[in-house]
């Protein structure tokens, strides 16, 4: 294990709902160590971290940039608008950035899919919930076969879907489309998003739908969809399958192609959200994974 | 073209839209052809329908593995019914979550006047993005509650002036699952017309699962409201819509203007509409049951689809639906309860 003094410094900045649940999956992390909170305002959140004896400030980020030492790494769980206004600052100062905002600005990840690729990146995009939780699902298809076109079908609990993922849903369909092509290895992509208030609220489900080739091997994909689901269990326990992959032969209108269809579930871990809210869990837990992996790359790079 | 504010004057004492061409693509599998979409439109437009809906059933962007694939490019089928068109405004429907303001754009390029934007009946503040769109691009606007059975009048009321608010020019009571009570559809009709006032009209959008569809359209005339939804032959999800012909007989009877031709309805639905039908929309046990257990009705195929992979019987898996509480765009979901009642035995 490695000592905490050798443990790479970490800043959490967005001190809402999704970054103190970020903050309870980092508190577990052997690789990080997270010194500061930063909010622009007093908050809930910011006193919540001080309990825990992190220092925390309601500064903003110029007050970050003044802190020995500089975090090396940051966590920004902000909006896109904030997020894109701080980047700049944090490429400046060498401080690596994982991003939870819908900015995009660094390549979007998706940790056992391509973080590798990304590892020294100087920022990352954490994509989308709904790209979090099928990309894998997708590559873990498009690495045995070619998948000409692949859909997602996020349902998430209303409770769960905040006034900025409201504002601008279409941000979510449109990027989270566009990362199952680019990550997840599809020709063609398409997403779509349910929410729904029934009550107790449902816990986070996603169906992903690949067209593959008729004479594709089954049994291959279907080892591969299990490896990726033990894969991203190591950082989100409550990620599973319904049922095994479902094959359908070709029908009318599918252009001569089969379909595989993975019905997922997503419970949280219930740190600080609620488990019902995979959703928003899968997101924190992705970043936490990103950031020991990160942190793990800097700790080898000044060893070496 | 100046951006549409407050309410349109209304031509007639009602408005009757009609949605075959967008409904009724749930009851053909998305499988519309060019020439049914000329022909359907042409006659409507002849019988003095106002509005005819375009769409793939699912909406704006509706075509995908989890609904079906549209046989014809929805693009392709509103040029067409703009084209044929006269008289009548061309709408689109657009859900968020699965439609963006991307395709809304194009389908105002394709000649769409006007966009119904459609969210389930608690979530209308995902409607905002979509109504400012419509705005800027000087259509016409009307916004879909759905599975209006599924939460309060009072809440519904409350939901409505979200989305006016936010530019829609005519909240709708959504009945998606036919399920609407005649005393039920009329709290909200009041509750509606009593909350948006003169800022906008209410509509009411009906399912024919437990027969009510043209009733409940009579109630809520009475109630105030002004636009109300029809298909050609019931053509539409579940157990169909109210039928625009027998809507336009009897609000003839009832001597409410609505500018249509009764005769040249009855002459659309059985000589354009009916020879193309694959099946025409009746209250058979399954879609009774999606009435009864207040189903999303567009589930009705997909079901049938699920239950025969599965071998589990139809009504239990639309049954199953209900008891989740799934709404509409579930319908990958229909699956799973399938797997899994198989899985029960």
């Amino acid at each position: 294990m490695t000592s905490p003094s050798t443990r790479v410094t970490a800043a959490i900045v967005g001190p809402g709902n999704i970054g103190t649940d970020l903050l309870a999956k980092l508190k577990r992390s052997e690789n990080l160590d997270v010194a500061y909170v930063v909010g622009v305002v007093e908050s809930d959140g910011l006193a919540r971290a001080q309990d825990q004896g992190i220092t925390a400030s309601a500064e903003g980020v110029d007050w970050l940039l003044r802190q020995d030492p500089l975090p090396q790494l940051v966590f920004e769980a902000t909006s896109a608008k904030a997020h894109s206004a701080n980047a700049p600052r944090y490429a400046e100062t060498g401080i690596q950035a994982i991003d939870l905002t819908p900015a995009h600005l660094g390549p979007m990840v998706c940790p056992p899919v391509n973080l590798h690729d990304h590892i020294t990146a100087p920022n990352v995009s954490m994509i989308t919930c709904g790209g979090q939780a099928t990309i894998p699902m997708v590559h873990a298809v498009s690495r045995i076969t070619p998948v000409p076109y692949a859909e997602i079908v996020a349902s998430v609990a209303s409770r769960s879907a905040g006034p900025g993922t409201r504002a601008n849903i279409d941000e979510f369909t449109q990027t989270t489309a566009g990362a199952v092509e680019e990550v997840g290895g599809a020709e063609r992509g398409k997403a779509i998003i349910i929410l729904n208030p029934v009550e107790p609220p449902m816990i986070m489900r996603d169906t992903v739908f690949c067209m593959i080739s008729p004479d594709a091997d089954r049994d291959a994909i279907t080892a591969s969809v299990h490896e990726m689901i033990d894969d991203v269990q190591q950082y989100v326990p409550g990620y599973t399958l319904r049922a095994d992959p479902q094959f359908d032969d070709p029908r009318e209108g599918w252009n001569g192609q089969a379909r595989i269809a993975m019905f997922l579930e997503v419970r949280g871990n219930g740190d600080y959200l609620p488990p019902y809210a995979g959703n928003l869990d899968i997101m924190t837990a992705a970043a936490a994974q990103v950031g020991e992996l990160m942190a793990a790359a800097i700790a080898a790079g000044v060893a070496a | 073209m100046s951006t549409p504010t407050g309410r349109p004057e209304l031509q007639h004492e009602l408005r009757i839209t009609d949605t075959t061409l967008r409904d009724g693509s749930h009851a053909m599998a998305h499988r519309f052809t060019e020439q049914q979409v000329r022909e359907t439109v042409r006659a409507l437009d002849r019988a003095g329908v106002e509005v005819i809906e375009v769409t793939h059933g699912d909406g704006l962007g509706g075509s995908s593995l989890n609904y079906g694939f549209s046989r014809t490019d929805e693009m392709t089928l509103i040029a067409a019914a703009r084209e044929e068109a006269r008289r009548a405004k061309i709408a689109v429907l657009l859900v968020p979550g699965i439609g963006t303001v991307e395709h809304l754009k194009r389908a105002r390029d394709a000649g769409a006047d006007m966009v119904r934007v459609a969210t389930h009946c608690t979530e209308a503040d995902v409607s905002p993005q979509h109504f400012a769109a419509a705005r800027d691009l000087g259509m016409e606007t009307a916004g879909f509650l759905m599975m209006a059975h599924r939460t309060s009048p009072e809440n519904l009321a409350r939901q409505a002036r979200i989305m006016v608010d936010a530019g829609c020019q005519c909240p709708y009571v959504t009945d998606s699952a036919g399920a609407l009570l005649m005393h039920e559809a009329r709290a909200r009709f009041e509750a509606l017309t009593a909350e948006v006032g003169d800022d906008a009209w209410v509509g009411y959008h009906g399912h024919q699962n437990v027969s009510l569809g043209v009733a409940n359209s009579v109630l809520a005339y009475e109630a105030g409201v002004r636009y109300i939804d029809g298909s050609l032959c019931a053509l539409g999800a579940g157990a169909g819509n109210s039928p625009t012909e027998v809507l336009a007989a009897v609000f003839d009877r009832l001597g409410v203007d609505t500018g249509l031709d009764v005769l040249g309805l009855l002459d659309a639905a059985e000589n354009v509409v009916h020879p193309y039908l694959q099946r025409w929309p009746k209250m058979d046990r399954n879609a009774i049951v999606q009435g009864w257990a207040g189903v999303y009705s567009s589930f009705l195929l997909h079901a049938e689809t699920a239950a025969e992979r599965y071998k589990v019987p139809t009504h239990d898996v639309l049954r199953r639906c209900g008891e989740l509480g799934l709404v509409g765009g579930q319908e990958d979901m229909i699956i799973d309860v399938a797997i899994q009642l198989a899985a029960a035995g």
